[in-house]
């Protein structure tokens, strides 16, 4: 556990504010994300999740504070030079395209091409192969690459939008509540899936709100709570019903106690 | 699991196999296939005495089919991106009349005219995609406005420079033009003569004409639906462009997050809506040798429709440009073949208005097996 505080942080964030107008959505955030580690990011509701996020995969920029990227100062204009930096994000809902093929879903945004009598087009074969190579490595059964999205439940969704990321060369994964709206099994399948893509020293960014979700495969728990951190956790330091009283802003949550014994 | 070969998963017992049946059914194509079938066993049922499959007949309806071709081309990608053009056929009317009235009435070669009528539309077809883009308003109420702007200056410009709604006189500009033929010319006519010599198609028995072929070549105005159904089918089903065409239709949110340029994709949906626009009235103005204040009126429906009864979904993100392709085929033959067969004419109408239906019912009823809804 020691080894893992001794590596650079790939993402630093350091005193990140973010403001709308006259609310301040963040005062003031400061997290490191440390490649090969799943980090978690609890809060609840209007917590500022969603901002910190989208300030790391630059959709928004930052009021105050700054972000280094592998040691480097980052200024992102816009998600798209951010997903050239390597940081990718995974979006509950918006991550595939229900209607379109699974290896067109997979290749969207990065087409192979072929050139053949010197026009380029769109290399097919190759996109439905590793499509289903990369599907089986995920335990995903296809009827065929070109099989719709559509057909997919929820959990198969995010997988396919996970490896996507991974296989793009993304070196931070962040995943906006993947496990929400999921039942426990496919929940279960997008936990491991988490914890494949973490050990090939991909660094994790997991958003969630339930921390029996984020104790079964975080290394290190952050917890937002209206707009500020209360630190970072690591691992073993800390107990499930701390991180949910911290969520819920340091209120007894009796009533649900009991069901926060087991992790998953 | 062996070492040496990819892990092969087990089959999930709770997905059943898909019969072929199903499978065919999804694709987008299916209903104009069917349709396309139906509606020639019809006419050689009732109407094969007619002249509708000799060889004027058969360029008759194949004519009226490739107008509806080309503008369906044009819509059908433009409707996979996720939007409309309703003003496509304002759009043919304007075209129309600008090569009139800068070949005609201000005496410009016919090859200038054209050349300058299509950059006026393209231009015009780009201006709809940004005015989309920029303001995230729905494409149909943008075009809709495009729609009367178009046409009130069609009816506006000839009015005010030759006091009339019609100009002509085209043909007999355009003689010897190097660019007009490849809008108005034929290909094919020695084929075509061969034919008529050695009695395989008609001729004319008497007249100036005599022994020459009643069809004398293919009319451009096919050929370039034949280029635009391939070039539109290679670019949506071949190519990275095409996947961004899906893409940006399919959910434009998601496509951006992955770095899809949808605004690109849309602006140019929309200037080859009015590229394809363009095309149909320049071949338009060289068969008559007129452009009307009229021409293409209610044009932007027919190529939704179809488009429609090809399989595209409004909602945009599924569809084929061979189906839109075959819709057209099926608009053509049963507008001409109602003529052949002694139909009266209006009842066209109840039949686009039933198919119509018939086709969103059949799309929408595919859309939930592909998506899985319930």
């Amino acid at each position: 556990m020691n080894s893992r505080t001794t590596h650079a942080p790939i993402i630093e964030m350091k005193g990140i504010e973010k403001h709308f107008g006259s609310v301040i959505a963040l005062a003031g955030v400061s997290v490191d994300i440390f490649p090969g580690e799943c980090h978690c990011l609890l809060g609840d509701n209007g917590a500022g999740k969603s901002t910190f996020i989208k300030t790391m995969s630059g959709v928004h920029k930052p009021t105050k504070g700054e972000i280094l990227f592998e040691g480097h100062e980052m200024h992102f204009e816009d998600p798209r030079d951010a997903i050239t930096a390597g940081i990718a994000t995974v979006y509950q809902d918006l991550a595939m395209i229900p209607l379109m093929s699974v290896a067109r879903n997979f290749f969207m945004g990065n087409e192979p091409t072929k050139k053949i009598a010197g026009i380029s087009f769109f290399d097919r074969k190759h996109a439905d192969r590793v499509t289903m190579e990369e599907m089986s490595q995920m335990g995903i059964n296809l009827r065929g690459p070109d099989q719709a999205v559509g057909t997919l439940s929820g959990g198969e969704r995010q997988t396919v939008a996970i490896a996507r990321a991974v296989h793009f060369g993304a070196k931070v994964l962040i995943l906006d509540e993947p496990t929400s709206a999921l039942g426990v099994r496919q929940t279960a399948n997008v936990l491991a899936t988490i914890d494949k893509v973490r050990k090939q020293g991909i660094a994790v960014v997991f958003i969630t709100h339930n921390v029996r979700h984020a104790m079964a495969v975080g290394d290190r728990f952050t917890v937002l709570n209206r707009g500020k951190t209360l630190g970072t956790a690591q691992r073993g330091q800390i107990e499930p019903e701390e991180l949910q009283d911290l969520m819920a802003g340091g209120q007894e949550l009796v009533a649900l106690e009991g069901s926060l014994g087991g992790t998953v | 699991m062996s070492e040496t070969t990819q892990p092969k998963p087990v089959a999930d017992e709770r997905v059943k196999e898909m019969s072929s049946f199903r499978r065919a059914l999804i694709r987008p194509e299916l209903g104009g296939i069917c349709g396309t079938i139906a509606v020639f066993t019809f006419f050689l049922l009732f109407a094969h005495d007619s002249g509708m499959f000799n060889s004027q007949g058969v360029l008759n309806w194949s004519t009226v089919s490739a107008q509806f071709m080309i503008i369906a081309v044009g819509a059908c990608l433009l409707m996979i991106a996720g939007e409309f053009d309703l003003s496509v056929g304002s759009m043919i009317g304007f075209a129309g009349m600008m090569i009139a009235i800068f070949s005609v009435t201000l005496g410009w070669p016919v090859w200038l005219a054209i050349m300058v009528a299509f950059v006026l539309c393209l231009a015009i077809g780009a201006l709809n995609g940004v005015i989309v883009v920029r303001t995230g308003l729905p494409s149909f109420i943008v075009t809709l406005a495009t729609l009367f702007i178009l046409r009130g200056f069609t009816i506006y410009f000839p009015q005010l420079l030759e006091n009339k709604t019609i100009i002509g006189g085209i043909r007999e500009k355009a003689e010897g033009d190097w660019l007009a033929p490849l809008f108005g010319g034929k290909v094919l006519t020695g084929f075509f003569q061969f034919l008529g010599e050695h009695d395989l198609i008609a001729t004319f028995e008497r007249g100036s004409r005599q022994g020459e072929p009643v069809v004398d070549g293919i009319p451009m105005l096919i050929v370039w639906a034949i280029f635009l159904i391939v070039f539109g089918h290679v670019l949506l089903t071949k190519t990275k462009f095409g996947n961004w065409i899906f893409a940006s239709g399919g959910d434009a949110q998601a496509a951006r997050y992955v770095g899809v340029p949808v605004n690109r994709v849309k602006i140019l949906m929309f200037t080859f809506t009015a590229f394809c626009a363009a095309v149909f009235a320049t071949c338009q103005v060289m068969e008559f040798g007129s452009a009307g204040a009229d021409r293409g009126l209610l044009k932007e429906f027919e190529a939704i429709i179809a488009v429609v009864i090809g399989g595209a979904l409004l909602t945009g993100g599924y569809g084929s440009v061979l189906g839109a392709a075959l819709g057209a085929l099926i608009f053509g033959v049963v507008q001409q073949g109602l003529f052949f067969a002694g139909v009266e004419s209006s009842l066209f109408r109840v039949f686009l208005g039933v198919i119509l239906l018939l086709a969103v019912i059949l799309n929408t009823y595919i859309r939930r097996i592909i998506t899985g809804e319930r």
